[in-house]
């Protein structure tokens, strides 16, 4: 089986110091990018020139360091605006991540929501994209509606049209699953959702370090994404909306930065997108959310999918190769993500040892508590690959699971 | 033995090994000598919570001693068990809360101590002294 690199992996590496460390006396493998991603010295970089070239606070201030400031800031708005092809820059809202965003979605919400109405999500769901719509339900009588997966791992969307009613309100359907990998047809879901006249909100964390989302093509109502799982830094994310949506939601959170004028007797709010930006944001944040983007688009996102699709390949391949194991998701449409258990091993003593061999991979539920419990499994092993990882990495992750299982057999 | 000497065993039988394959291939082994709890009382309640596997933790009182039975669905996580198990079990309840956990880091097992592990070896020690502690409570 050939392998094409599209990428020339070395150099790329030398972007990333982390993936020089040692772990345990082994080199490192870092294969949990699912969990986050690694952040290349172009974006680190970029924090540490905010803070120490022109760190001020934006858009109130006069002064040319806050003037600079808040350039940097919109200038990253606008890039992520790009990134998602959305039609305003003021569609696109900066917030802590794709929790907070669904957070945001949720709890604006609670006025279009009455008792008997529906929130559809799916089975697949990571708990960001559930718990918010429980709160949701509850605080308004509405009810929470569960499309279910197959045991492949895939939604049945044959049923979907069982599930949507003039009822429903909102859907809310990751774009890629984080436990499994699975791909999800997001444009059919969307379409079928506004035959009902149903708002989708397309949970895209996972998605966003593989795939460039087009939100005008998708005709989707909101996308989140996090920075840190794209090679951004932790602790900043987006929510898109569409413009009619943005303008009918009620804000989120009160404070500064989100008002016109504020007097005892009456406040009104500010316009798209300080509406619901309230307070000082991560401002080094936003801004190293926009170089990561540059980052990406100049590796490009072909190359990217090729480089994963080869890892994807190969790791799949090798890892059905040994005798009781079994991968979860193992479907066409899935991204470069391997969650699996071997017959009769806790994925917790796998993980434990592949620690001990350098690899980084993530054990457990992956905040998917549904997919486990209908699988019945107490978790997985997941390695998630990213265009920085090796073919030799992936043969390390084979060779270590390999020894992990004799160990434990 | 007393706790502290059974402690020194442990440490002395880990100095043997000089990579990782050799200690967890014996954490592996030291777990198949864990007192296992029946099946039929492996109950909801006696569940440690913070680990990733499952681990029940039985404790029972007899002359003045304290015995522990466990089990878990992982391998490791019964190894790290059987090592408690085997200093902890058969003392006396004021000889387990005036004990300390340094062992575990002498026997190269420190990562495991932090309270963010998902083998929730902390919450297990807490059990154990929780155990202690009510049964002193109990018998004074």
């Amino acid at each position: 089986m050939k392998i094409t690199m599209a990428l020339e992996i070395q150099k790329i590496r030398e972007d990333f110091p982390i993936l020089n460390r040692k772990v345990n006396g082994s080199n490192l493998v870092y294969l949990d990018n699912a969990a986050t991603s690694q952040t290349p010295n172009a974006v680190i970089n970029s924090i540490k020139e905010y803070y120490q070239q022109y760190n001020a606070n934006i858009h109130r201030g006069v002064h040319s360091l806050s003037q600079e400031a808040t350039d940097a800031y919109e200038q990253a708005r606008k890039k992520v605006q790009a990134f998602f092809n959305a039609k305003k820059d003021y569609e696109i809202i900066f917030t802590t991540g794709a929790t907070e965003s669904i957070n945001l979605v949720a709890s604006s919400f609670t006025t279009l929501v009455k008792p008997g109405d529906e929130i559809l999500i799916t089975h697949m769901e990571h708990h960001s994209n559930i718990v918010p719509w429980q709160m949701l339900c509850e605080r308004t009588g509405a009810t929470l509606v569960i499309l279910p997966i197959d045991k492949n791992g895939e939604l049945q969307i044959d049923k979907l049209d069982q599930y949507l009613s003039a009822k429903t309100k909102l859907v809310a359907v990751t774009h890629i699953s984080n436990g499994l990998g699975v791909i999800n047809p997001i444009k059919e879901i969307i379409e079928k959702a506004h035959e009902v006249n149903a708002a989708v909100l397309v949970d895209g964390a996972q998605a966003c370090s593989h795939i460039k989302p087009d939100v005008q093509a998708l005709d989707v109502d909101f996308y989140v994404a996090s920075a840190h799982k794209m090679c951004g830094p932790t602790g900043v994310g987006v929510l898109y909306g569409k413009e009619e949506w943005l303008h009918k939601l009620p804000p989120y959170q009160g404070g500064g930065e989100m008002i016109k004028e504020v007097t005892f007797d009456k406040t009104t709010y500010a316009d798209l997108p300080h509406k619901f930006e309230a307070g000082t944001p991560n401002i080094s944040g936003g801004i190293a959310f926009g170089a990561a983007i540059d980052y990406l688009e100049k590796i490009g996102y072909h190359a990217i999918a090729k480089q994963e699709e080869a890892l994807l390949t190969l790791a799949t391949n090798e890892l059905k190769k040994i005798e009781g194991l079994k991968i979860y998701g193992d479907v066409a449409n899935k991204t470069s993500l391997v969650s699996f258990n071997i017959e009769g091993l806790h994925p917790y003593d796998i993980g434990t040892i592949l620690d001990q061999m350098g690899i980084a991979v993530r054990t457990g539920h992956h905040c998917n508590q549904p997919i486990m419990a209908f699988f019945d499994i107490p978790g997985t092993v997941r390695a998630s690959f990213a265009f920085y990882n090796t073919i030799e990495e992936v043969e390390a992750l084979v060779n270590a699971v390999e020894k992990a299982k004799n160990m434990l057999s | 033995m007393t706790i502290k000497e059974i402690q020194e065993e442990i440490i002395e039988e880990f100095e043997m090994f000089g990579d990782w394959t050799d200690r967890y291939e014996h954490i592996i082994e030291l777990g198949k000598t864990l007192p296992l709890i029946k099946e039929e009382e492996k109950r909801d309640d006696l569940l440690i919570k913070g680990c990733q596997s499952r681990v029940w933790l039985k404790s029972d009182y007899k002359d003045g001693k304290i015995v522990l039975t466990s089990d878990s669905d992982a391998i490791i996580t019964k190894g790290i068990i059987a090592i408690l198990i085997r200093v902890f079990s058969n003392q006396t309840p004021e000889d387990i809360v005036n004990s300390d956990m340094d062992f575990i880091d002498a026997i190269g097992l420190k990562e495991h101590l932090s309270p963010t592990r998902a083998n929730g070896l902390v919450s297990m020690m807490n059990q154990i002294k929780m155990y202690a502690i009510a049964y002193q409570a109990q018998h004074n």
